[in-house]
């Protein structure tokens, strides 16, 4: 990584945490510098959950080191504890307290006297769109209004580092922009975050770096652009009119653009994925010469879109290596994209 | 890098917008104000470390928000009180001092230990129910001293404590309880009841980090408590009890608690049994204590 002398916010090698017999984390190497948003991606299951509960000090880790700002977060979990908020997946304030309550009490754990708690109570509760609901319980809040809140009571210090874990999952589309709005303006106070998330357009939307996990390891690393390059230069997504030909033009799409051909769950649609081969012909004109063929084979396409590869196949490419544990660079640490 | 435009739009794309959206009631919600937001984190002066008193305290303060919040939780510290002492008073009175009035006067101090005893097992359910909560992990990572949110709980419950045997006494005077040591030994006699419970609840943190779930909190409490204090000097004088019986009674904390807290109220001031009240409480606080923070740092 190329901030190897800057100073970084997060620093793992090798971390493991096992379960029983299920290794939930499986040696994780990260390096996350400062002031900046970065990503971690996976599944349920994946082990982001508990690589952040080791970070934020909640879990032992069972083999490897972890520092955050240099501090060791075990040895030295206080000196962690004084610089990192937590907001979990689920509510972490007192469902049977106020908005209010809950955060003067935490307002006066952090050592704020008695009236400066109840200032920066209320300074936070209006910025977050809160003040009408300042003295319901919080079990009364809709789930955007505890994220929310969430989110509220770990800035009451500003921290230097902010883990969110999966701050969006559950929420509708207005409420996460909202969240990603409240994240943008943390960042941009110089806070670092570590975000973890299963939808991929978050991690695009908010983080300069994302790391990609799956069965508890890094399978892949870099900025969202080497990811997406990784997988190709892009891919055509075409819905046809007539369902029982898509075995048809799959084969043909196969053929022409010499790469694998996805089913989508729509029984009309397929993905085909664009290889950048390096030759005159652009990845559209190749595409658009695809189209062609289908037409040819008297196949109606009812609708077509060319696209950078999204994410989601970014993943699906990766953790579908990942599965067949393929070729070259399946070792488990963290790399860049094959194709930068 | 490569000539394919960014644009895309089907239906693929539209799908990673969408999923996730579960919620209805978001209507009248006010935006986020980033303007404001960003001028309450510019201040970045983090106030000094909080001692342990005042964390303590200050999560003492979360155990009274929530009584005022849910107040039917204090059913057990005045409904169950009263209900214990009325039936054992009319139950056994007449049998085993001939009048109830006689035997109030032995029994009320034991049934006050019993009944507040008995209500220190809520400390480990509400311990139990904070975890499977989010809170606690939020707690967990606070730069504080550590058994401050344990402390909190047990400093709430003296409050409970104190109500409880205020109810019974209140309940024991209308019935005819009339105590030799008037106040100052009443007061005393209860300060030690309170006291002992403080660090006698410290099981109960243990239990509740412990265990999986409130039901067997509930369980393993009702194991404890039952034997520690119905097998004691509470109901009657352990004279007549079998041997092995009484080498129970007589190490068991709780009967020298009763002793203790039936001779302050009476109005003697029995040094020995006082004495080995305060000792087990401190054992009880260095081995659970102990064993309760290894749990809290462990989980």
């Amino acid at each position: 990584m190329s901030t190897a002398e800057s100073p970084l916010a997060i620093e793992t090698s090798g971390l493991v945490k096992v379960f029983g017999d299920k290794r939930a984390v499986d040696g994780i190497d990260l390096a996350v510098s400062t002031g900046s948003v970065y990503g971690v991606l996976g599944p349920n299951g994946a082990g982001k959950t508990t690589a952040v509960k080791m970070l934020a000090t909640l879990l032992r880790p069972d083999a490897g080191e972890a520092r955050v700002f240099g501090h060791d977060v075990l040895r030295d979990a206080d000196a962690v504890r004084s610089r990192v908020s937590l907001t979990g997946q689920y509510a972490s304030v007192d469902e049977d307290l106020t908005g209010t309550e809950n955060l003067v009490l935490l307002a006066r754990l952090l050592g704020h006297a008695k009236s400066a708690a109840r200032e920066r109570t209320g300074q936070l509760l209006d910025a977050f769109g809160l003040s009408d609901a300042a003295d319901r319980q919080v079990k009364n809040y809709s789930g955007g209004m505890r994220r929310r809140i969430d989110i509220a009571a770990s800035i009451l210090n500003t921290p230097d580092l902010l883990f969110l874990d999966e701050p969006t999952t559950g929420l509708d589309p207005r409420s996460r922009n909202q969240v990603w709005d409240i994240v943008r303006a943390v960042v941009a106070q110089g806070t670092t975050v570590l975000l973890t998330t299963q939808y991929l357009e978050e991690a695009d939307q908010l983080a300069g770096r994302i790391a990609v996990i799956d069965h508890g390891r890094v399978i892949a690393e870099g900025t969202p652009g080497q990811l997406k390059s990784s997988v190709g230069a892009g891919s055509v997504h075409v819905r046809l009119r007539d369902p029982e030909q898509r075995q048809e033009a799959s084969s043909l799409l196969a053929q022409h653009l010499g790469t694998r051909v996805q089913l989508d769950s729509d029984p009309f649609a397929l993905t085909a994925r664009i290889t950048d081969s390096g030759d005159e012909c652009g990845a559209a004109v190749r595409a658009s010469r695809a189209l062609g063929e289908l037409a040819e084979h008297g196949i109606t396409v009812d609708d077509f879109a060319l696209g950078q590869p999204s994410l989601d196949e970014v993943f699906l490419a990766l953790t579908d290596s990942n599965n067949q544990l393929s070729k070259q660079d399946t070792s488990g640490t963290s790399r860049q994209g094959a194709a930068v | 890098m490569s000539t394919v435009t960014n644009t895309s739009t089907s239906m693929n794309a539209d799908q990673d917008g969408t999923d996730g959206g579960v919620e209805l009631r978001e209507g009248e919600l006010p935006p986020v104000a980033p303007e404001q937001l960003a001028a309450v984190l510019v201040a970045k002066d983090r106030p000094p470390r909080p001692s342990a008193f005042s964390v303590s305290a200050t999560f003492g303060w979360r155990a009274m928000l929530k009584i005022k919040h849910v107040p039917e939780q204090l059913f057990d510290v005045t409904l169950f009180p009263i209900m214990m002492t009325l039936m054992f008073t009319y139950l056994f009175g007449g049998a085993l001092a001939g009048s109830t009035t006689e035997y109030l006067q032995f029994l009320l101090p034991g049934i006050m230990v019993m009944s507040v005893v008995m209500t220190t097992m809520y400390t480990g359910v509400a311990v139990n129910t904070d975890i499977e909560k989010g809170v606690f992990d939020r707690f967990r990572t606070l730069p504080i001293w550590r058994p401050a949110p344990m402390v909190g709980y047990l400093l709430g419950d003296a409050v409970r404590y104190v109500l409880a045997s205020a109810v019974i006494l209140v309940v024991g005077l209308i019935m005819g309880f009339r105590p030799a040591g008037g106040v100052l030994g009443v007061l005393a006699g209860v300060a030690l009841l309170v006291a002992f419970s403080f660090a006698f609840s410290w099981i109960w943190t243990m239990f509740g980090l412990m265990l999986r779930s409130e039901k067997s909190v509930m369980g393993v409490s009702m194991m404890v408590l039952f034997p520690m204090t119905f097998l004691s000097n509470i109901l009657v004088e352990p004279e007549t009890m079998p041997g092995w019986l009484q080498v129970f009674v007589d190490i068991n904390p709780v009967a020298h608690l009763v002793a203790a807290v039936r001779d302050l109220m009476a109005g003697t001031w029995n040094g020995p049994e006082i004495t080995w009240t305060l000792i087990a409480g401190a054992i009880l606080i260095a081995v659970f204590g102990t064993l309760t923070m290894r749990l809290y740092n462990r989980k």
